[in-house]
């Protein structure tokens, strides 16, 4: 800060502080916004902090300790490069379903709250738009229902939660029961057949030797690590929550954003009814069972903070592949579903495990500093 | 310290920060001296909460601390309770040198504390609330006859064998709480009870009550340590008072009923630490009317408020927690919701709401920096911007570059420290926080800076620092509305200043009209001048 000196009444706006829209000196503006730039070139693939990059680099490393098992359990299996490759498919397109699943949930979590909707949503986008008069539409009208009975039910989510202030847990946990048997009663508690070939196609067809549902997932979680990195949404979810209060204070919408936050999961249901209804070339009411706890598990073992404000996409992108390669890894061992599930359990504690370490030392940085601030 | 008796007086000696501590002879009371702490320091990053602390307590007295907010009275509670443990000095209790390592430690060797706000966990009964974490019990079972008997003794000892002990204590009115709070403290053999503001829950007629609990309890040989802001309370129930400023005993041992008031109220102000205000503009820079409030009401928080900031200029409110003071901003920031009156900016009527507020042109930096106005593990940038990104944003997307270069503009101006803008938050020290969170609003026209304590937690090098922002602000033509406990601040950095007590404006005045023990008074409830035999 310059020298204050008493400016006279004639030009108030030219003082040491920066002017509210200050004519700053333009070759200034370029050499900060230069400098800011190139450090922002650096960090573009991390998403600003690098402490979600240390915990996915965490992530990869489980990844390839998973693969070792693999090659040392089962070595025969590279042999051939292209069954390595065809493995490789396998687990993404095992991962596809959920991870879109998993990109909305993460959404949310970081916002704050939890949807334990979310496999029920995909059951009830699913039946609904395979029921004979939807089918009617074609292709067009069966995407078209499954993603706006998908954002329609987050919607419903969303102002129960921000306008009629009910827990997120209990919210969900209503419509999982509530969408669920709407599901049923809409089905008729029957299998529903898809009859559209360009569904069906979905799931059966590949692009450059890569299945279309891999694609989409891509699709999607390239959309949502845009979405919660680059843009004005992403930065309003981190800080409704980070800290509901301050965001309130700074002036944004913190309910209208909560509501947003379950449309877009259910948005994500929506894609993922779709995908699902293809892969089955049927849709029924109990679909997606236990996808809500699947899509938190990923995003938890991703690094997500269940209290909200923290996450990454590459890191719950990276939780739902390493779910996926476990079951790859017992469906090539032959080895029981109960086995499987007994690992992911432990994975799941040890991913929290490990969190609540980092965070717990963080809280206790916290606290000291509160404590200054009573005196 | 000179523990010499002879030499103090009842009358003190000439007033001011520079004057000896003063004590006074305590023949007044009988009882030993069971607690006594000799030059007690303790120390937080950048704040010096005690700094030399003496204090003396006998059995069977009530014992009257006195200071202004910040003055570490709530520290000084901490310590003995257990929660904080001192840097240095003695704490003597009951004849012996004793440092408790926790709450439980001090409670256990008979230092029960009742905090203003009340630790009592609402949905177990009167019984188990009063011997909670020292329930009677044998073989893992719960006496629960015997603990009932044993409470509803402790209760009529207390003279309220009317509550009965199996009722739940979310039932129970204020003042009944504060009973199971005593209660809880009897069950621990209490040698010595801390009451933090104990009147501030109560209605009037309950202090009455509250006051020949605490003289029956003296009559046993009990000690009590009595915080109150309100003299005339001292003046009833106290039998000595120390006072308390900027950390250190200015004054021990004063009679409590005849010490005359200027005495204790100069004891208390007078400032060891001296702020840097900057200049008021000699030149009339006040602008045009900017934020017009008419009769803004809140029922139980503040009534019938009206007040006006110009461009330019820096209106104070001064008050203590509690006075009305934080809701006042908060109601007129949109944050809560007026019962009555309007908030008008340039004339036009806000819409309720913090939205509508921000789109006006009013920013707040809310009272607790940490959980109202940060986030903390996001670097500092975002949260300079955490109101504006959306305006260097295009078509959604959000700009990360020039956010970081209006922010390294911002952290510049504000000599932030560390000037790194990509750091996370928390690493800062209190004051830098607060530069961050002032800063937000000198991006994107803020008109009208509504600040909240902005001071708290900082220390006296970047105060002055923050005193020069928001001077240079003013000088830009923003109007600033500034709330603080501490008078001096209000005194030296506004223009005009509002006193609050209890939910309403008592005197309106520019700064140079008033001085501190004036405010002081003002502040402290007009009954501080009854009673006083000055």
């Amino acid at each position: 800060m310059s020298d204050a000196t008493p400016t006279p009444t004639a030009a108030p706006e030219r003082t040491q502080l920066p002017a509210q829209s200050p004519p700053v000196d333009p070759a200034e503006t370029a050499v900060a916004g230069d400098k800011a730039a190139s450090r922002g070139r650096l960090s573009w693939w991390r998403g600003e902090n690098g402490d979600g990059a240390k915990r996915n680099l965490g992530l990869i490393g489980v990844l390839a300790a998973l693969i070792l098992v693999g090659a040392v359990t089962k070595p025969d299996l590279y042999d051939d490069p292209t069954w390595v490759w065809n493995n490789i498919l396998a687990i993404l397109q095992l991962a596809s379903v959920v991870g879109v699943v998993t990109v909305g949930m993460t959404f949310v979590i970081i916002g704050g709250g939890i949807d334990l909707s979310v496999g029920a949503i995909v059951a009830l986008a699913g039946v609904w738009c395979t029921t004979v008069a939807t089918q009617s539409y074609g292709a067009a009208g069966m995407i078209f229902t499954a993603i706006v009975v998908g954002i329609c039910v987050g919607l419903v989510n969303g102002v129960l939660i921000s306008y009629g202030r009910l827990v997120p847990f209990i919210a969900t946990l209503a419509m999982l029961v509530a969408a669920r048997g709407l599901a049923a009663s809409i089905s008729n508690k029957q299998t529903q057949v898809s009859s559209s070939t360009f569904i069906n196609d979905i799931a059966a067809r590949k692009v450059l030797g890569i299945p279309i549902l891999v694609y989409i997932l891509g699709a999607v979680v390239v959309a949502g690590w845009i979405l919660l990195n680059r843009t004005t949404f992403g930065r309003r979810t981190i800080a409704v929550g980070g800290n509901p209060e301050a965001a309130r204070l700074a002036g944004i919408n913190v309910r209208r954003h909560t509501m947003l936050l379950y449309a877009l999961s259910g948005l994500c249901c929506g894609i993922a009814a779709i995908m699902l209804t293809s892969q089955a070339t049927s849709a029924q009411a109990a679909m997606a069972n236990l996808y809500e706890l699947d899509a938190i598990a990923a995003a938890i073992i991703g690094g997500t903070l269940l209290s909200g404000g923290r996450g990454t996409i590459v890191g719950s992108l990276l939780g739902v592949i390493i779910f996926a390669t476990i079951t790859n890894l017992f469906a090539i061992n032959g080895l029981s579903i109960e086995a499987q599930n007994m690992v992911k359990g432990g994975i799941i504690v040890a991913a929290v495990l490990v969190q609540q370490f980092q965070f717990k030392s963080f809280t206790r940085l916290l606290a000291r500093n509160r404590l200054t601030t009573t005196t | 310290m000179a523990q010499s008796e002879e030499n103090a007086a009842t009358e003190p000696t000439a007033a001011g920060a520079d004057a000896p501590l003063i004590e006074a002879p305590a023949d007044t009371v009988a009882g030993e001296v069971v607690l006594r702490l000799t030059d007690v320091v303790k120390t937080f990053p950048g704040v010096r909460a005690l700094d030399g602390v003496q204090l003396e307590v006998r059995a069977g007295e009530v014992h009257c601390l006195l200071g202004q907010n910040g003055a570490g009275k709530s520290t000084l509670i901490k310590v003995l309770a257990g929660v904080h443990q001192p840097d240095s000095g003695e704490v003597e209790w009951r004849g012996e040198p004793v440092t408790f390592a926790n709450p439980q430690a001090a409670m256990r060797a008979g230092i029960a504390t009742i905090y203003q706000e009340l630790d009592l966990v609402e949905d177990l009964s009167v019984a188990e609330n009063a011997f909670l974490g020292h329930e009677h019990r044998s073989f893992g079972f719960v006496r629960r006859g015997r603990m009932a008997r044993h409470t509803r003794q402790i209760l009529g000892r207390l003279g309220h064998g009317e509550i009965p002990p199996g009722r739940m204590v979310r039932a129970l009115p204020a003042a009944g709480k504060q009973i199971v709070s005593m209660a809880r403290a009897l069950s621990h053999e209490a040698r010595l009870i801390i009451m933090d503001e104990p009147s501030a829950v109560l209605a009037h007629d309950e202090v009455g009550n509250l006051f020949r609990i605490i003289r029956e309890l003296t009559a046993q040989g009990i000690a009590v340590i009595y915080i109150s802001h309100r003299l005339e309370e001292i003046r009833e129930i106290g039998d000595r008072v120390t006072v308390l400023k900027d950390g250190r005993t200015t004054a021990a041992n004063l009679p409590a009923r005849d010490t005359p008031t200027r005495d204790l109220v100069s004891r208390m102000t007078g400032r060891t630490i001296e702020y840097v205000f900057p200049d008021r503009p000699t030149d009339d820079t006040v602008g045009a009317e900017l934020l017009q409030v008419e009769g803004l009401t809140r029922p139980g928080e503040f009534a019938d408020v009206s007040l006006d900031v110009r461009a330019g200029e820096i209106v104070g409110i001064a008050g203590l927690v509690g006075s009305g003071r934080s809701e006042l901003l908060e109601t007129i920031y949109g944050a809560r919701i007026a019962e009555a009156g309007s908030v008008r900016m340039d004339g036009r009527v806000l819409r309720p709401g913090v939205g509508a507020a921000v789109r006006a042109g009013m920013g707040m930096a809310p009272e607790e920096r940490k959980s109202q106005a940060l986030l903390l593990g996001e670097p500092i940038y975002r949260n300079v911007t955490l109101a504006t990104f959306g305006r260097y944003a295009r078509l959604g997307f959000t700009d990360a570059a020039k956010e970081r270069a209006e922010a390294d503009r911002i952290a510049e101006s504000l000599e932030l420290r560390p000037r790194d803008v990509g750091r996370p938050v928390r690493t800062l020290s209190g004051g830098n926080q607060q530069k961050v969170v002032v800063g937000r609003w000198l991006l994107g026209g803020t008109k009208l800076l509504l600040l909240d304590e902005p001071t708290r937690g900082v220390d006296v090098g970047a105060r002055a620092e923050l005193y020069q922002v928001i001077r240079a602000l003013a000088a830009q033509g923003v109007g600033v509305l500034l709330v603080s406990s501490e008078v001096p601040e209000v005194l030296g950095l506004a223009d005009r200043v509002l006193v609050m007590r209890e939910g309403r404006v008592v005197r309106e005045a520019p700064a140079g009209e008033l001085d501190e023990n004036t405010v002081l008074d003002l502040v402290m409830a007009g009954s501080l001048m009854e009673g006083a035999p000055a």
